[in-house]
């Protein structure tokens, strides 16, 4: 009940702090889809890249995400304290799981299908955009899933470095042990990683309809 | 007159195990091959290598008198309609799109496209209206067949490759299809190469019948001819519909 009314009276900033957080796991996610999809795609017709990928994202995966902010902090151009850094380790966070999947996708596509593709005469390029792709989409979705869920996650301590968002509430609330804070932060997080779930869960049902012949 | 395909003295090999060897076939224009063998005898490799989705380690493979390394691959490809095995009809594409997507990739208008899907579903007796619209898993096996059939045919490419084309399907629906494929061929006139181990639908089909063997022709001659061959295996092959026949 506390939550409610601390939630009420500061419904503008609650507002702007929920704004914030949204933009940089949207922003963060639609990055790491613009390299992760392509460099995904490279990774399937490229020995090196495929090592060279999966390799560079497994090691970012596993920094703990408040030590990357800390790495990130002094690097010139992308580094500093605020949004930019915040959005520069979501994106390397969420590159894992998108490419991981989008390569998986490629990957999986059945043989005999891409079979019956090459013996008509289509292109490799002609078999990505035509065959492969649309065939991944579910899989490259639920990829696009787990990063943007992740990312709600990650965004929460992007308020370490001064980038706003809920994590405001949920540092201020440690710092001050006021749990009311500390939920006001954590809940409306919760939330939204949920929403997302489902609603990027149903694009990757809807995508998955004519999968099997 | 230069045959439609000409296969000179082949050689292919995986892992240094040999799967096709010494192989050497003319195919005349028209002409119903029927490449009949058990197995992993090497069947599908053979079609394979005419349309240069594999290459041979020795030999030449000529298509209309020039040799499958001087045809540019893609166009190899187009010129040769290729029905494969599994069938592989595109999951994620209507009926309609399948049999249009090549004609769409060779620039066609959007009118006559549609002109062409709708004569190839008329052709394999599907209703255009309705078929058209519907997805690959919305169809039976038999259907799914013919869809890939006549998407082979789409460019109306002169020669035809057929993996076992009518597989796994009843009998019924089996020798209905085989009628009017034959019905079809008479109007088409095209070149086929057909995989197919069974021998009723060999004898059925083909103007002429190659029997593989591990990788060899190891009997070659007409419908009729291969009746009387004392090839153990054709033998073999005969016995169970000459008991029949007693019957
Ligand atoms: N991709 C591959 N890798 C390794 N060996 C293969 C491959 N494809 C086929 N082979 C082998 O090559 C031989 C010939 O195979 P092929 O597919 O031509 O046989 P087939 O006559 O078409 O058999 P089926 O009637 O079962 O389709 C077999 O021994 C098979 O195991
Ligand atoms: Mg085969």
């Amino acid at each position: 009940m506390e939550l409610a009314e601390f939630l009420l009276e500061n419904r503008a900033e609650v507002t702007r702090l929920i704004g914030q957080h949204v933009s940089l796991v949207l922003l963060s996610t639609v990055l790491a889809c613009a390299v992760g999809i392509p460099a995904g795609l490279v990774m399937t017709r490229s020995h090196w890249f495929e090592k060279a990928g999966l390799g560079f994202a497994n090691v970012v995966q596993t920094i703990p995400s408040l030590a990357l902010f800390g790495f990130l902090i002094p690097v010139p151009a992308i580094g500093g304290i605020g949004a930019r850094t915040a959005i520069v380790a979501m994106v390397l966070y969420a590159l894992l799981p998108i490419v991981r999947n989008t390569y998986a996708g490629i990957r999986g596509v059945e043989e005999s299908v891409l079979e019956a593709g090459r013996g008509l005469g289509l292109t490799p390029s002609q078999l990505m955009w035509h065959i492969q792709i649309p065939l991944s989409l579910d899989v490259i979705m639920a990829g696009v899933r787990v990063a943007a869920i992740t990312s709600v996650g990650v965004a929460t301590i992007a308020a370490a470095i001064g980038a706003g968002g809920l994590g405001m509430y949920i540092f201020r609330g440690v710092a001050s042990v006021n749990s009311t804070l500390i939920l006001a932060g954590a809940v409306p997080a919760a939330l939204m990683a949920l929403m997302v779930d489902f609603a990027l869960g149903r694009l990757e049902v809807h995508l998955r309809r004519h999968k099997r012949s | 007159m230069n045959p439609a395909i000409d296969l000179l003295d082949v050689f292919f090999q995986r892992e240094n195990r040999k799967i096709i060897s010494n192989f050497s076939l003319r195919i005349d224009y028209g002409e119903i091959c029927v490449l009949l063998g058990r197995s992993g005898c090497g069947k599908t490799t053979v079609l394979k290598l005419i349309n240069r989705l594999l290459e041979p380690a020795r030999g030449e493979i000529r298509v209309d008198g020039r040799s499958t390394k001087e045809w540019d691959p893609i166009q190899l490809k187009r010129h040769i309609g290729y029905v494969i095995q599994e069938v592989g009809l595109f999951p994620h594409m209507t009926v309609g799109a399948n049999l249009g997507l090549l004609l769409k990739l060779e620039r066609w208008e959007a009118e006559r496209i549609d002109q062409r899907v709708k004569e190839l579903l008329e052709m394999i007796g599907l209703e255009p209206q309705q078929f058209g619209k519907r997805y690959p898993s919305e169809l039976s096996g038999g259907q799914r067949q013919r869809v890939g059939v006549a998407r082979a045919l789409a460019l109306d490419p002169p020669i035809l490759l057929m993996d076992e084309p009518f597989g796994a399907l009843d009998p019924l629906t089996r020798q209905e299809i085989q009628a009017e494929f034959l019905a079809l061929q008479g109007r088409l006139k095209k070149t086929v190469v057909l995989v197919t181990h069974d021998l009723r639908e060999a004898l059925l089909l083909g103007t002429r019948i190659v029997l593989l063997r591990e990788g060899r022709i190891a009997a070659l001659g007409t419908p009729q001819e291969l009746l009387s061959s004392r090839d153990v295996e054709i033998m073999q092959y005969l016995k169970p519909l000459r008991d029949v026949h007693v019957l």
